[in-house]
């Protein structure tokens, strides 16, 4: 109760739960609202927005608005899944690295170390054209590059936590390391990592679509980058192809910002202010 | 100083007196004038400037001002004199004799003569031109005097007539290149031919700068004074750069294809589509005929059925194409129409997969199969995009692969993929650039650009080598109809467009194009118009 008095206070933050309650809605129905295949040929090519197409056609004479709605699952699903696959990989080495220091702590953090001073994006564009461009390797190579700061959040909180009584009481009455990790210590140090992952997945929805604007999109699904990399040549013939998709993005990375800091003040509310992330 | 004062007054003077012409003649102003500088794109920067050592498209653009060959060819690929004035084939095909021009000076100022076609055509080509090295294996080049050059076959070669523009076989300097090692000769740096222009200066990653040859052998020519190619890397900024008047001339590739029409809309702007004759570039969808269901022919055709080539056409190319019906382009003297065509109907389609006992599933899918496209862009990302909507309304699942330009090309060559599309240049005459890619002999693995589809008939290989051989151009012509009859019928690849590059140039320069050359012309010819 508490906690939703304390998120309801930031108006913004409810602002963007809403618009983002019915970006995710949009995207679950999906094939309710348009029940056509977002890649076929609807009409003639390059219709503006207006008339039967409201958002117009592309260069092909595929629907946009059906490109804008079945664009979203793909885009929130990938921001999804590679934030959890992220923030796996970021919190299992930051929960060790915290939890026993000494060597391994040394070794766990070289490793962080090395993954961040690699530059993220073309990381993450090296990765994706090895792999091939597909789903897979999307989620794969933005899951790889975003884990380090979970790592490194993850180990100063278990780090500070590891020294308080209730952790060395739990080690000095025999419970196992593994079930002190998940059991005692994750569960006080999740807050400022749910609010992390929360804004990671709008950055992984920025990196896929720029993925995709630069041609390294899945090609046999439509997302929302792609539809911008696809229509940057003919921006001055027909923008709308262009503004849609980018409107989309912008307003969903922006309601999951907002959440993002709502959950902030409602998790830490002693902390209460803006959370910087590095990427 | 002094000199250029001098020059200055010579100038103010000559202009005088020309303003004074002009006045009194008012209506000889179609008459073709002096001067300028040509501003023209090329992209991108090419790897040499040689004609032969390289052949990228780049490459030829400049070079071609730079070096001839002994004959050039109009729109309808009829030889024109160059260097060889006139010529003549003997009654059995296997003689033919080049008279060559007298008074033609290497831009270094020695002396043109028939020594310099017999090293080119025997040593420079063989040694370094690929393309047309097989060509002038069959030839053997004699000078009886220094103003004639006579080659004999062993048998006719139709080609062959063909094969003598500047692309296919320019002459160079035997006085530079003979001893030495062709492919690290200076002279690859700064050519020296026998065309309207010289080579002046390669400025690394801005322009190749040629000026004009002042002795060349037709008076008067050339108009222009002077060619900057620049090499500009982004296709916005080079559709702006001749917005703007600062680039006079665009060709190929250099212009997004959904920019062409707004260019060529402008007032001081004109596109042609002609000048690409020799090149005749055909894209088509290749499936793999070593696989199922590819290997039967019904399937084949369905594809070519489901796949509504106008609007390929109209929306993927936007106009800068038209259909092709079979192997070989419809600019070609050899070409027919009279083949099986196939229209678009994705019912028919349907009937001939049922037929296979193709039956949909569940999800109505047939079969599935992979796509690798051209990686050469949006407008082949779109291609593959559009193959794969219009086969999946048909019950052919089409899942779209990606690669860079190696791995396209060595999967393609390996025989490793199950579709991809491509385009290939089907040069001047059929039995160069069309039979490569259907006879059976040519099914190398390993090497692009050769029979990788897999393609096999009997009856095919022999009609090509009888067409090759035969010197009658009339009966060379009966024997690709009937080529193109069977390959059409079978479906050998599924022919999507006849590419036809625009050339984007400013309204005031005149004779551009000019013949089947097109850009790739020497030039002697263009002019500013003011």
């Amino acid at each position: 109760m508490d906690f939703l008095k304390r998120f309801a206070e930031n108006r913004g933050a409810v602002a963007g739960a809403i618009a983002l309650a019915l970006i995710v809605v949009m995207a679950i129905t999906a094939p309710l609202i348009v029940p056509i295949d977002p890649m076929s040929t609807r009409g003639r090519p390059l219709l503006p927005p207006g008339g039967e197409f409201a958002f117009g056609t592309d260069m092909l004479g595929r629907d946009v608005l059906a490109g804008i709605v079945h664009g979203a699952r793909i885009s929130l699903m990938i921001g999804l899944i590679s934030t959890v696959i992220a923030a796996a990989i970021g919190v299992s080495v930051g929960a060790i690295a915290g939890f026993f220091g000494g060597w391994i702590d040394d070794l766990l953090v070289r490793i962080t170390e090395f993954f961040q001073t690699i530059p993220s994006f073309i990381f993450a564009i090296l990765l994706v054209a090895i792999m091939t461009p597909g789903l897979t390797s999307i989620v794969t190579a933005i899951a790889v590059v975003t884990w380090p700061p979970i790592a490194r959040l993850a180990r100063s909180e278990f780090m500070g936590l590891r020294r308080r009584e209730f952790v060395e009481a739990a080690v000095l009455s025999g419970v196992s390391r593994f079930r002190i990790i998940v059991s005692e210590v994750l569960p006080n140090a999740v807050s400022p990592l749910i609010v992390m992952g929360s804004l990671m997945i709008a950055t992984a929805i920025l990196t896929e679509s720029a993925l995709s604007f630069l041609g390294l999109g899945d090609p046999n699904r439509i997302s929302w980058g792609y539809m911008i990399g696809a229509a940057r040549t003919v921006f001055r013939q027909a923008w709308w192809l262009s503004v849609f998709p980018g409107l989309a993005i912008a307003i969903t990375v922006l309601a999951i910002n907002l959440v993002g800091e709502g959950l902030n003040d409602a998790l830490n509310p002693h902390l209460k202010g803006r959370v910087r992330i590095q990427t | 100083m002094r000199r250029r004062t001098t020059m200055g007054l010579m100038g103010r003077l000559a202009a005088v007196v020309f303003a004074l012409v002009l006045a009194g003649a008012g209506a000889a102003r179609a008459e073709p004038q002096q001067g300028g500088t040509l501003n023209s794109t090329l992209w991108p920067e090419p790897p040499g400037i040689v004609i032969g050592i390289h052949l990228n498209a780049p490459t030829l653009l400049p070079s071609s001002k730079i070096f001839e060959g002994l004959l050039t060819y109009d729109f309808a690929l009829s030889p024109q004199p160059m260097l060889a004035e006139s010529w003549d084939v003997s009654e059995d095909g296997l003689t033919y004799t080049f008279k060559l021009r007298q008074g033609v000076k290497w831009h270094d100022g020695e002396d043109f003569n028939a020594e310099d076609v017999v090293y080119s055509l025997t040593k420079f080509i063989p040694e370094v031109h690929p393309r047309s090295r097989p060509t002038f294996a069959r030839t053997t080049v004699t000078a009886p005097d220094d103003y004639t050059v006579v080659l004999k076959l062993e048998e006719p070669y139709g080609p062959l007539i063909r094969s003598f523009d500047v692309i296919g076989a320019p002459i160079v300097p035997e006085h530079v290149y003979n001893g030495s090692d062709i492919r690290e000769n200076p002279a690859n740096r700064a050519p020296i031919g026998t065309g309207p222009f010289k080579f002046a200066e390669w400025a690394s990653g801005q322009y190749i700068h040629l000026v004009r040859n002042d002795d060349y052998w037709l008076d008067g020519r050339p108009y222009l004074d002077e060619i900057y190619y620049r090499f500009i890397p982004d296709s916005a900024s080079r559709a702006l750069a001749l917005e703007t008047d600062q680039v006079h001339l665009a060709t190929q590739n250099d212009i997004e294809l959904v920019d062409v029409a707004r260019l060529a809309a402008m007032p001081h702007l004109e596109m042609t589509t002609k000048g690409w004759e020799w090149g005749a570039p055909i894209s088509w969808l290749e499936m793999n005929l070593r696989r199922e269901p590819f290997n039967d022919v019904r399937f084949r055709k369905a594809v070519m059925h489901a796949l509504n080539r106008e609007f390929i056409r109209d929306a993927i190319f936007f106009g800068l194409a038209s259909i092709p019906t079979g192997p070989i382009h419809s600019s070609s003297p050899f070409y027919t129409n009279d083949v099986p065509n196939y229209e678009y109907d994705p019912e028919k389609a349907k009937a001939l997969l049922d037929e296979m006992g193709l039956e949909a599933d569940a999800n109505g899918v047939r079969a599935q199969i992979g796509l690798l496209g051209l990686p050469y862009g949006e407008l082949w990302d779109r291609l593959s995009q559009y193959i794969r909507q219009a086969l999946g309304e048909v019950g052919v699942e089409v899942t779209i692969e990606t690669s860079d330009v190696a791995g396209w090309g060595s999967r393609i060559s390996n025989w490793d993929v199950d579709m991809s599309t491509t385009y290939l240049t089907t040069l001047s005459d059929p039995a160069l650039g069309v039979a490569r890619s259907y006879i059976t002999e040519n099914q190398r693995k390993g090497v692009l650009f050769t029979n990788t589809a897999g393609y096999s008939n009997p009856e095919v290989d022999r009609l090509f080598a009888e067409a090759a051989s035969e010197p009658n151009e009339d009966k060379r012509r009966e024997l690709y109809h009937q080529v193109q009859k069977i390959v059409a019928d079978e479906v050998a690849l599924a022919w999507l467009v006849e590419l036809q590059w625009p050339t984007i140039h400013s309204a005031k320069l005149k004779n551009v194009v000019r013949n089947g050359l097109g850009p790739n012309d020497n030039f002697a010819e263009a002019y500013f118009e003011e």
